[in-house]
């Protein structure tokens, strides 16, 4: 299996913001990343090597607060997953709406469902819960049961 | 600073069927700014996939939307069989591919029509829902429903599509491809449409860039992306195919990039069916022993757009994470950019234009005799008629034995 170009360009540009690398296949890679390199990341994925950035997904583990910034290189099929763990009790990581729009509408979501603070983001207003939600409950943290999960 | 007039449309509002708040600030008849305020729909369907086993997310994620229903279980599937290494037979792939691309073929006839409608041109709303009727026939032939097909399992599809079905199939395709002759020249003839559309809304490519916008949207605004072709999957490899593209960005070009895809889903449709007519009947499942724990980024290319599905694994039989990000969400953001400077008139078209999600699953709740209010048919012989209907459809396309 030959190595992605994008993820040995990263390697020799950034090694010393990079934590790990997962290479599954040809088409999909995961690059873990120090959170305050996101920015300098971003943007030379985005501006030099021209990835569509498609979404970003929060988790909440044992380890904290995941982000997996996932990009897209439509030359190459190629599903890039940018990968940061942030610590728990504060969440927080520089914004990417300054960069592109993409990002605006999915960190206030974040914002909003996982309760991680996104620094310098423009409008961090409620997306989705607008008026009809407690302040300080974040619905998709572990700690909050559904109904259903509470019957199990 | 002029004084602005606010103009809402939404959330509830005879143009929608979704409740969705467009707020307008207008200056005299041009749109200065706009707003929106979404999330009146917002059913929790991420944190519910997290409590529910693989098999019954399929049935969940169907629910998410009443157009592109297949969509979200193609993705879903394409991300579990990512984690799990499972590779489906040719067989199932060809299935997935007929019902993705006939799935496609009735949300564009359906865009076609709403975009009519909201011109004030209803001959061309009758025709196109007229025209896609056949379609959601089909559907019930195959699957038993008209909408939410339930075809997608991990490591397969459900049902089988055999002989006599192929048959129907072409037949019915052949009169689609007829209509949307007809549809498209009407549409791209008419210089009433053109008056309408042609240098409305315009979005240009940079705008999709930072947007990132998807599917038809960008397609029709010069920026070749789709994920069938760009991240194949399924059948897409092993057919012949092209990416149609439009350079204007306005809504003609996204209407343009819609019909000419109707066709390449018939050109898809057909190269499926000579690939399910050499493949073994009923091999459609592999079998599939457990999930192991991994992450995997499952893509589809929904009529709208890039469906995007990132689901978490831990190793047992439900997803740790379940991320789902449809394409209306990058879609509709760009209305920032394509209805500001606009008329009011021509903003409902830029809007409908990136075609945000219509829900048309209701067919008839209850029977009641109007002149005493009494209800005449049950939900139990609405079931029964329900399946009685079907089994006329099937005997009805597939002919008598």
């Amino acid at each position: 299996m030959g190595t992605i170009s994008i993820i040995s360009q990263l390697k020799s540009k950034f090694s010393s913001d990079i934590l790990e690398v997962e290479e599954k296949n040809q088409r999909r890679a995961t690059v873990s990343v120090k959170p305050d390199s996101i920015i300098r990341i971003a943007d030379y994925l985005y501006r030099t090597e021209g990835l569509r950035f498609i979404i970003a997904s929060a988790l909440h583990t044992r380890l904290g607060f995941e982000i997996h910034y996932h990009f897209s290189s439509d030359t190459e099929g190629l599903v890039l997953n940018i990968h940061v763990i942030l610590d728990h009790n504060e969440p927080e990581i520089e914004s990417l709406s300054n960069m592109f729009n993409a990002s605006n509408w999915i960190e206030r979501e974040m914002h909003e469902l996982f309760g991680i603070n996104f620094l310098n983001h423009p409008n961090q207003d409620k997306l989705i819960s607008e008026g009809n939600w407690a302040e300080g409950v974040y619905p998709y943290r572990k700690e909050f049961k559904t109904t259903g999960e509470e019957k199990r | 600073m002029s004084k602005k007039t606010l103009i809402p449309i939404g959330p509830y509002h005879p143009l929608q069927e979704e409740p969705e708040l467009f707020k307008l600030y207008c200056d005299g008849e041009i749109v200065r700014d706009i707003q929106w305020v979404t999330g009146y729909n917002h059913r929790g369907i991420e944190k519910l996939s997290e409590s529910k086993t693989y098999e019954q997310v399929f049935f969940l994620v169907e629910r998410i939307c009443g157009i592109c229903s297949t969509s979200h279980p193609f993705a879903f599937a394409n991300a579990v069989e990512e984690i799990g290494g499972i590779e489906v037979t040719d067989r199932a792939k060809y299935i997935r591919s007929i019902i993705a691309e006939l799935e496609r073929i009735h949300s564009h006839f359906l865009w076609v029509g709403l975009a009519g409608h909201f011109l004030g041109y209803n001959t061309v709303f009758m025709w196109a829902w007229k025209y896609r009727e056949p379609v959601l026939d089909l559907f019930e032939m195959i699957s038993g429903n008209r909408n939410s097909y339930a075809m997608f399992k991990v490591g397969g599809v459900r049902r089988d599509i055999e002989g006599n079905k192929i048959a129907a199939i072409r037949k019915i395709m052949g009169e689609v491809k007829k209509k949307t002759d007809l549809l498209t020249g009407a549409v791209m003839d008419d210089p009433v449409i053109h008056a309408r559309t042609r240098g409305v809304g315009i979005l240009t490519k940079q705008d999709v860039i930072d947007y990132g916008a998807v599917g038809p949207t960008a397609r029709a605004s010069g920026v070749s992306i789709d994920v069938r072709k760009d991240d194949p999957y399924a059948a897409y490899p092993l057919v012949n195919w092209k990416v149609i593209t439009s350079e204007a960005g306005d809504v003609f070009a996204k209407a343009e990039v819609r019909l000419l895809e109707m066709y390449e889903s018939i050109s898809i449709i057909e190269q499926c069916l000579q690939g399910l007519e050499k493949e073994k009947e009923g091999e459609i499942t592999v079998k599939v022993k457990e999930i192991p724990a991994g992450t995997g980024n499952g893509r589809a290319e929904a009529p709208r757009g890039e469906v995007f599905h990132f689901v978490v694994s831990d190793g047992s039989n439900s997803p740790a994470r379940h991320k789902i990000r449809a394409p209306s969400y990058v879609n509709i953001a760009t209305f920032k950019k394509s209805c500001i400077g606009q008329t009011i008139a021509d903003a409902t078209i830029t809007l409908a234009g990136v075609d945000p999600c219509y829900c048309c699953t209701e067919r008839m709740a209850v029977a009641c005799d109007s002149s005493t209010g009494r209800q005449i048919m049950n939900g139990r012989e609405l079931i029964d008629y329900s399946i009685a209907f079907s089994e006329m459809l099937k005997r009805d396309l597939k002919g008598k034995p």
